[in-house]
């Protein structure tokens, strides 16, 4: 399945800026079975990276644990209106996606 | 037939080429600890055997989940130098679900939706100066959600 998109949201409230964003992803644990029965294979985002203004600020590792269509919120120390904000995953099948937005 | 050793040669350098990017692309995946099927086994693999108790630790998540598919458990870490962050669901059959790593410029605090296949503890912990501090809240599901 082709990565599907992902929607993202900075907003700058009161000097930290909160970066909120969703990712497609069916995070499938492995032990789903589908309607024939047949185990439905592990595949799931492994690696979420978010960067501020091309610098790494927040390394993620996750499993399969976190739920279908992973959303998450990060806060960053200041920031201003403007600035750059890159989310990019990589999943187990080595299938990858990224987005970008200015801080609002 | 004779192996050439040049051909070899030149083939383990072509491999080599081949597989760098990989290695390059592929992010840090602590397979020791998704890997373990206890939280003890995942702390360890975290480095993290026996984390302190901590009250500056915060785990902001419901009480009972009526759908264990989507929990959405909220973490601020008010540990002074948190590095990182990892969350832990005791009960669920891989028990580590996320470790998050922050640099200057991110605060210590994430918000995320994990899968809870039953009521469980769920375990937070945070690395802070080379120390791992642990909070624990118990979250009741109704509808587990391991199926989806």
């Amino acid at each position: 399945m082709a990565a599907g998109p992902m929607k993202m949201r900075a907003t700058l409230n009161g000097g930290v800026t909160d970066v909120r964003v969703l990712m497609t992803h069916p995070m499938e644990t492995g032990q789903r079975k589908d309607p024939d029965g047949k185990l439905v294979p592990l595949h799931f985002i492994q690696n979420v990276t978010v960067k501020l203004n091309g610098r790494t600020v927040v390394e993620s590792q996750i499993s399969q644990g976190i739920s279908r269509n992973p959303v998450f919120t990060f806060r960053l120390k200041g920031g201003a209106k403007g600035d750059r904000i890159e989310v990019s995953w990589i999943d187990n099948h080595g299938e990858t996606n990224q987005t970008e937005t200015a801080v609002a | 037939m004779r192996i050439n050793p040049i051909r070899r040669s030149l083939v383990a350098v072509l491999a080599a080429a081949c597989l760098k990017p990989f290695a390059a692309l592929a992010a840090t995946w602590n397979k020791d600890g998704f890997g373990a099927k206890t939280a003890a086994d995942a702390l360890k693999a975290l480095g993290a055997g026996n984390p302190l108790p901590s009250k500056d630790l915060l785990i902001e998540a419901p009480q009972i989940a009526e759908n264990g598919a989507v929990v959405p458990i909220e973490i601020t870490s008010n540990v002074p130098g948190t590095t990182s962050i990892a969350v832990l669901i005791d009960k669920n059959p891989f028990p580590l679900v996320a470790k998050f790593d922050f640099t200057a410029g991110a605060l210590p605090f994430v918000k995320l939706n994990a899968k809870m296949g039953e009521t469980s503890d769920v375990r937070v912990i945070a690395e802070a100066g080379g120390k791992h501090y642990v909070a624990t809240q118990e979250i009741k599901v109704t509808v587990g959600g391991c199926g989806g």
